[in-house]
């Protein structure tokens, strides 16, 4: 029985947080925030030159040969530093969807550009009925062309790359768009991370070998959650220092019940959502038989819980969170947004109840 | 990461499976078998239940194997709680406060005699324990323990009350903590003694329970005089070895409770779809479905906290985070699995008893899950711990001695 991470993934962790605090500090961030396309490129390169975006893939395809249980401890530090690049969805989404999916040729073909950072691919899912499977999806490839429109692509203003979930006569299953995608840049509610619409009329479409939404898109959300749990943790962090040094009354406000009361509330918030991020990793990575049920009860309670969780970092903040210039709103509203994407809690909800025989 | 078994565990497991199997009193878990409802149907029930237990040394299996137990590994008494409750088995009961609180109590602070004159009874059941802790004052704040053990001598005279004192009036000895130093701290002036119940001067009082049920007492101590080879260890160590004591009340069972809670749903599921509103099943019902697959999701999450936390304990020895808020955790959610059981019997939730659906089960489990927030610490003084000793938030009002650890609230039933 081992339910922990190793040595190695701790240590990963601990240097990505001493390099993104040292090189992503909210005031990195902020430079980005007022341009709905805005992203780090420098930060890129440099998350490049540490090797983090090869980690997950094959060192024949550029990579460092480790498997997706290594990206998810870096995806939560990558989250408590709402760094703007879109390592979650090149790297942990379309890059995974590209590898377990991809025949051996169009791993090759795709992967090394993602694994050197050099590409940017992100999935394509969500249309105008907002859901997060099959049922989801009426976008339609005939003789290899794509149409349809997605929408909430996130990086979709700065991708190279579109991996589409798509119809195939009447089954759906992954494509790559590489030229032909119409993006229409959004005003994303995360101020940290690019969103768009894209539409596809004809564009050439490959489909990847393995066919239907599942693992790749059960991946994806589970890496969602990993990064959802980073965020969190740093609202919980900032929350609690916070009621330590702020005083009322003649002393911190910290040493109220009404506050620290709330915060151990977040505490137990934040554990049981990072339990669920993990459990759906573990079953993802493994392709454990319950890992369908596993990353709807990670995405349906982390979407609740740490959404909870940000509400409450800002009311234990009171009226300095509610101010533009404190960084609150960044964790916050990237929270918000998570909780979005990928399937609300609703719709996860509804999927768990049909796999509990409900 | 790797959540597989051993092979040694699957053979542990095989086992128990098998033993279960071959012992579960007949016609359990059928609906022929009418459960013991009263108090006094429970007690003779799990007397008979606990003792085939205990024939076949699967009582106190984590007691070391000097002391009658199998020595069992901690994944082993892991195993042996997921296998009672996924076979629905009944629970521990009458002989729960001696192998899981008095024994290793005992075992880790009695003399040599205290330990060949107590331990092995308790195994055999031929002794049945109770927990003299807390008190109409020494609730959340046990050291203010007041039931006063004056040293006279060769003997002790005991005077005060306990309360919430589980099996008190069919114990042969309990497991009392008292005050035996008036002039210390007050956590520093308490002492165990293990007390004979049949000595004059005690007078346990069954405590009628918002269920109907009397599963507690009150105990009156008046002038009882107790000898002084009756006490446990040190004079004035009863704090200390009171932590002791209450670090046994959770542990490996956790992920058996899991399973027990999952049973608990898997009832209110069938229920959900043989009950009616607006004309569709109520596991349909779109205001129903979303809260019973959350109900779904929660219990989940209690098993991957549970298994986070048995990782921390056999890599490091202590729990982790995760341990720390893991009560907080399960015990709501047990509070809102059983909101949800009574809402979903809609208006025959008005009913109780043989004329409720289920015999009263969800009332009788929306009631008992009070429990679960109150005793062994209760939800206030768990979040007065995580704050202060997790998040290392400054202390406000003093509601406890510093120092104090794992020692919160005195209910030991959990």
């Amino acid at each position: 029985m081992d339910f922990d991470f190793s040595p190695d993934q701790y240590t990963l962790r601990d240097e990505a947080r001493r390099f993104l605090e040292a090189q992503c500090p909210t005031g990195h961030v902020r430079e980005f925030i007022d341009d709905p396309a805005g992203w780090s490129s420098t930060l890129w390169k440099q998350m490049a030159d540490l090797g983090w975006m090869g980690l997950p893939f094959p060192e024949e395809l550029g990579g460092l040969g480790q498997s997706f249980l290594d990206l998810v401890l870096l995806l939560g530090e990558l989250g408590r530093a709402v760094a703007p690049v879109p390592f979650l969805s090149s790297v942990a989404q379309a890059g995974q969807v590209l590898l377990r999916h991809g025949s051996a040729a169009q791993r090759e073909r795709w992967l090394p550009g993602i694994a050197s950072g050099e590409k940017v691919a992100t999935l394509a899912i969500a249309e105008a009925a907002g859901s997060y499977d099959d049922a989801g999806v009426s976008a339609v490839v005939s003789g290899g062309r794509l149409s349809g429109e997605k929408r909430y692509v996130l990086d979709a203003p700065i991708a190279d790359l579109f991996v589409v979930a798509a119809r195939d006569g009447s089954d759906v299953r992954w494509f790559v768009v590489e030229e032909g995608a119409d993006v229409v840049t959004q005003r994303s509610y995360d101020l940290t991370r690019p969103i768009g619409s894209v539409s596809f009329d004809g564009a050439a479409a490959e489909p990847l070998e393995a066919p239907g939404l599942e693992p790749g898109l059960g991946i994806a959300t589970a890496a969602l959650t990993a990064e959802m749990v980073g965020t969190a943790s740093k609202i919980l962090d900032l929350s609690v220092s916070y009621a330590k040094e702020r005083e009322q009354f003649g002393r911190p406000i910290g040493s109220f019940q009404a506050i620290k009361h709330k915060c151990a509330e977040m505490l137990t918030d934040l554990e049981s959502s990072r339990s669920a991020a993990f459990y759906a990793c573990w079953a993802v990575a493994t392709d454990a038989e319950d890992a369908p049920l596993a990353v709807a009860v990670a995405k349906s309670y982390c979407s609740d819980a740490l959404a909870r969780l940000g509400g409450e970092g800002v009311q234990v903040h009171g009226g300095i969170a509610f101010t533009w210039e404190h960084d609150m709103h960044l964790f916050l509203k990237r929270i918000k947004t998570a909780e979005a994407l990928f399937g609300d809690a609703a719709e996860h909800r509804e999927r768990i109840a049909q796999l509990a025989g409900l | 990461m790797d959540l597989s078994q051993s092979p040694s565990e699957q053979g542990f497991r095989a086992e128990v499976r098998a033993w279960i199997e071959k012992n579960l009193p007949e016609g359990w878990g059928t609906p022929a078998f009418k459960d013991p409802r009263s108090f006094e149907e429970r007690v003779a029930f799990s007397k008979e239940w606990e003792a085939k237990l205990a024939k076949d040394g699967w009582v106190g299996i984590h007691w070391p194997k000097e002391y009658g137990g199998r020595g069992a590994s901690y994944m082993e008494q892991i195993i042996f709680h997921e296998e009672m409750a996924r076979a629905r088995a009944p629970q521990l009961f009458i002989n729960f406060v001696g192998t899981n609180l008095a024994g290793p109590t005992i075992m880790a602070h009695g003399t040599e005699e205290q330990k060949k004159r107590y331990l092995p009874p308790i195994l055999s059941m031929e002794e049945i324990w109770c927990q003299g802790f807390s008190e109409p004052n020494a609730g959340s704040d046990l050291a203010n323990v007041q039931t006063r053990a004056e040293d006279k001598g060769d003997h002790f005279v005991v005077n005060g009350q306990k309360i919430w004192t589980s099996f008190a009036h069919v114990a042969d000895w309990c497991l009392l903590l008292c005050r035996t130093d008036t002039s210390v701290a007050k956590h520093k002036g308490l002492s165990y003694l293990l007390v004979d119940m049949k000595l004059p001067g005690i007078d346990p009082r069954p405590l009628k329970q918002i269920t109907g049920d009397a599963e507690f007492n009150e105990v009156f101590f008046t002038d009882c005089v107790v000898p002084k080879e009756y006490l446990l260890g040190e004079m004035n160590m009863g704090w200390s070895y009171a932590n002791t004591t209450l670090s046994h009340e959770r542990g490996p069972a956790f992920l058996g409770h899991q399973i027990r809670f999952r049973n608990v749903l898997r009832d209110l599921f069938e229920a959900a779809k043989k009950t009616e509103r607006d004309g569709v099943p109520v596991s349909e019902h779109p205001a129903f479905r979303q809260k019973l697959a959350a109900a779904y999701a929660e219990l989940e999450i209690m098993r991957y906290i549970g298994l986070r936390n048995i990782t921390s304990i056999l890599k490091h020895g202590r729990p982790g985070t995760e341990g720390s808020v893991a009560k907080l955790y399960w015990s709501h959610m047990v509070r809102r699995m059983q909101e949800l059981a009574l809402s979903v019997t809609g208006p025959a939730g008005a009913l109780d008893g043989e004329d409720a659906m289920g015999r009263g089960q969800w009332q009788r489990g929306y009631l008992m899950s009070f429990a679960q927030t109150i005793a062994a610490g209760s939800t206030e003084i768990q979040k007065n711990i995580i704050s202060e000793r997790v998040l290392g938030m400054p202390r406000g009002e003093v509601w406890a001695p510093k120092g104090r650890s794992g020692a919160a609230g005195s209910k030991g039933s959990a």
